[in-house]
């Protein structure tokens, strides 16, 4: 039972980029209304917070402290949690979560099976707290760890916490955080640099962005304790130009932060001085990579440039500069606060703590999800994850995005840390993890990953400019239908080849995607080569389009359609088409409205 | 047209430029505020940004030619954004994109011939729990089918 209003309560709603294209922000403004008719404004407060994660069911509406969860809630449903929930103290049922294989309504955040497995460090405020209010993040602990560390430790303290934690880079390298701050430390010079790398340029991957949008005080306080590790004044966050929520709640953090004392000359009353400003990035997804990423900061083109020397010993304007990934940042406080053991406690070996997925594809439930170290695949995509949509059946998930590859089932188990995912061929990555169904032609997402490395190169070095696009060249072959056996042996050569002698890390591993398929779904391949079909009936050029004599009323509407006349029949009888002269438009297939129409 | 003989845009660049000069790296800012005020950063208008901050020309082409947000053209009055990243990609958003191509009869990367629309195809729009998504302006359209395309048009066809 739920008591009436005698507390205050609070309405979370999520004010992440996906609930608000779900209209979430019109929800807002209703609770708010309906609030303020029922004259509850002294008891109830309306807040708009970060991603919850599950994007799934947005938008998310969360009543505190009764702990009740509401999902896919619209105009009508806001209206009636005022009405019912906050003032009746009646659960409103419909838009309580149903397990969709016990059935059962479960209000509880927490015991929903989405959340069940996961622990929440990154995103420990995402979906608590108003990101525009600098005191909620206060109220959870915020700047505290800051706090702990100008007051009571000196810089190599912190560092040594940073090492004894285990914490690796979030930002796919999966580098020892402590080892780069002490390098960074060490590298001679006064002035020093602290960026936040938030190009999050994977396709598929939205973590970063809801850490900024969700909690960016985190992402703040952990730049802050970074640049009292390492000896620096000034820090930059470089974010993309596509997340203008993001860059919009930075801003706002920012200013507050300064207001308050936690970002500028002499923090906390101390003598260290930090200062964070934003630089938005233009839409290219190589400036993710740390040394392109300087060059445009400084105003250049973002190319990369040969490591060694790396950032730590040359940075940017030529001082010594330590990059970390947004992610890696937000879990500095926490480190902090609760110490290194706490955090080394949880994960695997040698990967320590949490990472935070974007799982998305076909899968049940797509959202944001922070799991330890160690979880299985399985559990994440069956068990938080729901399984495959429209009961279809798995082929692959992909990690790592264009760097990455295409995991198969028979590795579902493999726990997840950095070096299991490297062993398969595949990466950790940025945090994306796109499900695959057997609709999906695992030669076709190869090509897709590889135009994007086409793409996406800065034309440079030759072997990534030129490799991949003869690579590209090939797939296109080979997805045509024009494919021969010996193309694959070209193939697995180049990739080799552009793997060695890339100068940076998007051409040392754009040939991944082609090798992990290659490796496990090398019988598709065959299969577009020899036998000139997909078998997932994806590859246009590949289809052959049938008739379904059963199906078909002789409406006529497919053969008026046909560009090139090749389907015949009269009025009300069977059709057929001639395959001889059929381009494969599927005009046909899209126009008949019997289903009567095939392709395989 | 970019309409860049308007002398108050040229103005506000100006004052922005001379904010900026002295920062390290102001280039890139000083080609988003361009955009942003015009459109688009046609030859003239970079012209300008070379003179008045002091960068060669070479320079200024190669950083407004490098990144995909910047255009030398001008652009339809609504950009049309069809998500090709993965998630996207594996719900089907190609059909989204070629539907929007057949329907307006421009090619993805331009413009129609009344200036209405610019299709384009752009990278992980962060949504893809709606997979698959498109962006009129600010506005995002999620769980799209390519049958919704026509009634979505309409809106802005008015
Ligand atoms: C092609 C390429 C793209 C990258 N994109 C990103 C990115 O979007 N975000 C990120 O944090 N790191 C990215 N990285 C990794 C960075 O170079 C760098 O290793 C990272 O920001 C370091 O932070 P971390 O140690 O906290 O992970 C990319 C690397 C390469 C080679
Ligand atoms: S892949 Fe389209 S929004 Fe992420």
């Amino acid at each position: 039972m739920i008591n009436s209003i005698e507390k205050l309560k609070e309405i979370l709603v999520c004010g992440g980029t996906g609930c608000q294209a779900s209209e979430s922000n019109r929800v807002f403004e209703v609770l708010k209304e309906e609030v303020k008719a029922e004259n509850l404004d002294k008891q109830v407060k309306v807040i708009m917070t970060g991603c919850f994660g599950f994007c799934e069911k947005g938008p998310i509406v969360k009543v505190m402290p009764d702990n009740v969860f509401y999902v896919e809630v619209d105009e009508a449903s806001a209206r009636k949690i005022v009405k019912e929930h906050v003032l009746k103290g009646r659960i409103v049922e419909e838009k309580i979560y149903k397990d969709p294989k016990t059935l059962e309504k479960i209000p509880e955040q927490s015991s929903i099976p989405f959340y069940k497995k996961q622990i929440r460090i990154a995103l420990r405020n995402c979906g608590k707290i108003d990101p525009e209010n600098i005191n909620e993040y206060i109220a959870s602990d915020g700047y505290m760890a800051l706090a702990k560390v100008l007051k009571e430790m000196a810089p190599e303290e912190v560092i040594d916490i940073v090492k004894r934690s285990g914490l690796r880079g979030r930002g796919g390298g999966g580098f020892p955080t402590g080892l780069k701050w002490e390098a960074t430390r060490k590298s001679k010079g006064d002035v020093k640099y602290v960026i936040c790398n938030a190009d999050e340029g994977d396709p598929g991957a939205f973590m970063d962005r809801s850490i900024l949008e969700g909690d960016p005080h985190s992402v703040l306080e952990g730049m802050a304790i970074a640049g009292y590790a390492i000896g620096a004044k000034q820090g930059y966050i470089y974010v993309r130009a596509e997340y203008p929520l993001a860059i919009h709640r930075l801003k706002i953090a920012i200013s507050q932060a300064r207001q308050r004392g936690f970002l500028g000359e002499n923090i906390l009353g101390t003598d260290f001085s930090f200062d964070v400003d934003l630089k938005i990035g233009a839409g290219a997804f190589i400036c993710g990579e740390e040394t392109a990423l300087i060059n445009s900061i400084e105003g250049g083109r973002g190319e990369p440039t040969v490591k060694p020397p790396y950032p730590a010993q040359v940075g940017l304007w030529k001082k010594p500069t330590n990059i970390n990934n947004v992610e890696t940042f937000a879990n500095i406080p926490p480190i902090i606060l609760n110490g290194p053991d706490w955090f080394s406690s949880i994960g695997t070996e040698k990967s320590k703590g949490t990472k935070v997925f974007a799982l998305a594809g076909k899968v049940n439930n797509v959202g944001l999800v922070e799991v330890p170290m160690g979880i299985t695949l399985r559990e994440i995509i069956y068990d938080l994850g729901g399984g495959i949509k429209g009961g279809k059946k798995f082929k692959a998930v992909q990690t790592g995005g264009p760097s990455g590859g295409c995991i198969p089932y028979e590795y579902l188990d493999t726990p997840i840390d950095y070096d299991n995912l490297n062993a398969l061929g595949s990466m950790m990555g940025s945090g994306g993890m796109i499900v695959m169904d057997e609709n999906d032609c695992m030669v076709n997402i190869a090509k897709f990953y590889l135009e994007f490395s086409c793409d996406e190169s800065c034309g440079r070095c030759t072997a990534c400019r030129i490799g991949n696009k003869r690579m590209l060249e090939i797939l296109n072959k080979i997805t045509e239908g024009k494919g021969e056996m010996e193309d694959l042996e070209t193939l697995r050569e180049l990739a080799e080849t552009i793997k060695d002698s890339s100068l940076c890390g998007l051409g040392q591993t754009s040939p991944n995607p082609v090798l992990s398929t290659m490796k496990f779904f090398y019988d598709e391949y065959v299969a577009h080569v020899k036998d000139k079909t997909c078998p997932a009936g994806v590859c246009t050029a590949l289809l052959k389009y049938y008739i379904i004599p059963e199906k078909c009323v002789g409406c006529t509407a497919c053969a008026k359609v046909c560009p090139v006349n090749v389907i015949h029949g009269e009025p009300r009888k069977v059709h057929v088409i001639d395959r001889e002269g059929c381009i494969k438009c599927g005009e046909c297939f899209r126009t008949c409205r019997f289903g009567a129409i095939t392709r395989k | 047209m970019c309409y860049c003989d308007e002398q108050s845009k040229f103005e506000e660049l100006r004052k922005f430029i001379q904010e900026k000069r002295n920062d390290k790296g102001a280039l890139m800012p000083v080609l988003q505020k361009a955009q942003e005020i015009f459109g688009c950063l046609s030859y003239d208008i970079q012209e300008f940004i070379s003179k008045e901050l002091k960068v060669p020309m070479a320079e200024v082409y190669g950083v407004s030619t490098f990144y995909s947000q910047f255009t030398l053209e001008p652009k339809g009055e609504h950009i049309i954004r069809v998500c090709l990243g993965t998630a996207c990609y594996v719900k089907g958003a190609q059909a989204i994109l070629d539907r929007l191509s057949k329907e307006l009869n421009v090619e993805v990367g331009k413009t129609t011939q009344d200036g209405k629309f610019t299709l384009e195809a752009t990278r992980c729009l962060g949504a893809c729990g709606l997979a698959p998504v498109m962006m009129i302006g600010e506005k995002v359209y999620g769980r799209l089918i390519p049958d919704d395309i026509p009634n979505i048009l309409k809106e802005y066809q008015k």
